[in-house]
């Protein structure tokens, strides 16, 4: 998968959300910002990411690493 | 039919949750972690002196299965506060440098500049919890 990819589907998936991803095709980082994640904990925002991806996660995504803010 | 006689992993799981108030599921054991993720974990709470117990998933990957199907996450390490799910490395990594993990638990918290680097792992006091004990 490419960050290209991870990207879209970030930005199709959470609404509102800005993402930059890096990545070598399994490991990726992401910076995310969206309003949705307002008034949500950590864990819960990353959990809407993690819910874009589902059972891809450890499986074509080998790692997804985030960093998630309102703005 | 409760889920507990059904699945005596999961409640395996959810009973160890509940009944420590800190408790680390990882990859390997904090004397010899077997992930980079778990490691760095492992060095962050033993940095801040928190004590916690530690569930290896390794042994069988069931356990890995039912605790992602309890927290709703997908990866390895977790770290669970009083029940509740705090967050994987990147997470606990993130609330460290804010001093937010400090404040969840409950351990003095450190002013930014005193705050050591995290360092390698080193045996915690006690005996980490070994959940293959626990499951029948």
């Amino acid at each position: 998968m490419s960050t290209e990819e991870i990207k879209e589907r970030i930005e199709a998936g959470v609404p509102g959300a800005r993402a930059d991803v890096t990545g070598d095709g399994q490991h990726f980082r992401a910076e995310i910002a969206s309003p949705a994640f307002s008034g949500l904990s950590r864990i819960q925002q990353h959990q809407l990411v993690n819910a874009v991806f589902g059972d891809e996660l450890g499986d074509r995504i080998h790692a997804l690493s985030l960093k998630t803010t309102t703005e | 039919m409760s889920v507990e006689s059904d699945n005596p992993i999961r409640a395996a799981i959810a009973e160890a949750i509940a009944e420590h108030d800190v408790i680390l599921f990882m990859k390997g054991t904090p004397e010899m972690p077997r992930c980079g993720f778990s490691a760095r974990t492992v060095a962050t709470l033993e940095a801040l002196g928190a004590p916690f117990a530690a569930v290896d998933i390794l042994p069988d990957p069931r356990i890995r299965q039912e605790l992602s199907a309890i927290s709703n996450w997908p990866t390895i390490p977790q770290l669970f506060k009083g029940g509740e799910l705090v967050g994987g490395a990147d997470i606990i990594a993130e609330m460290y440098e804010t001093g937010e993990l400090q404040e969840t638990l409950g351990v003095e918290s450190v002013p930014p500049e005193d705050q050591p680097d995290v360092p390698e792992a080193t045996t915690p006091e006690g005996p980490p919890l070994q959940i293959d004990n626990r499951l029948p």
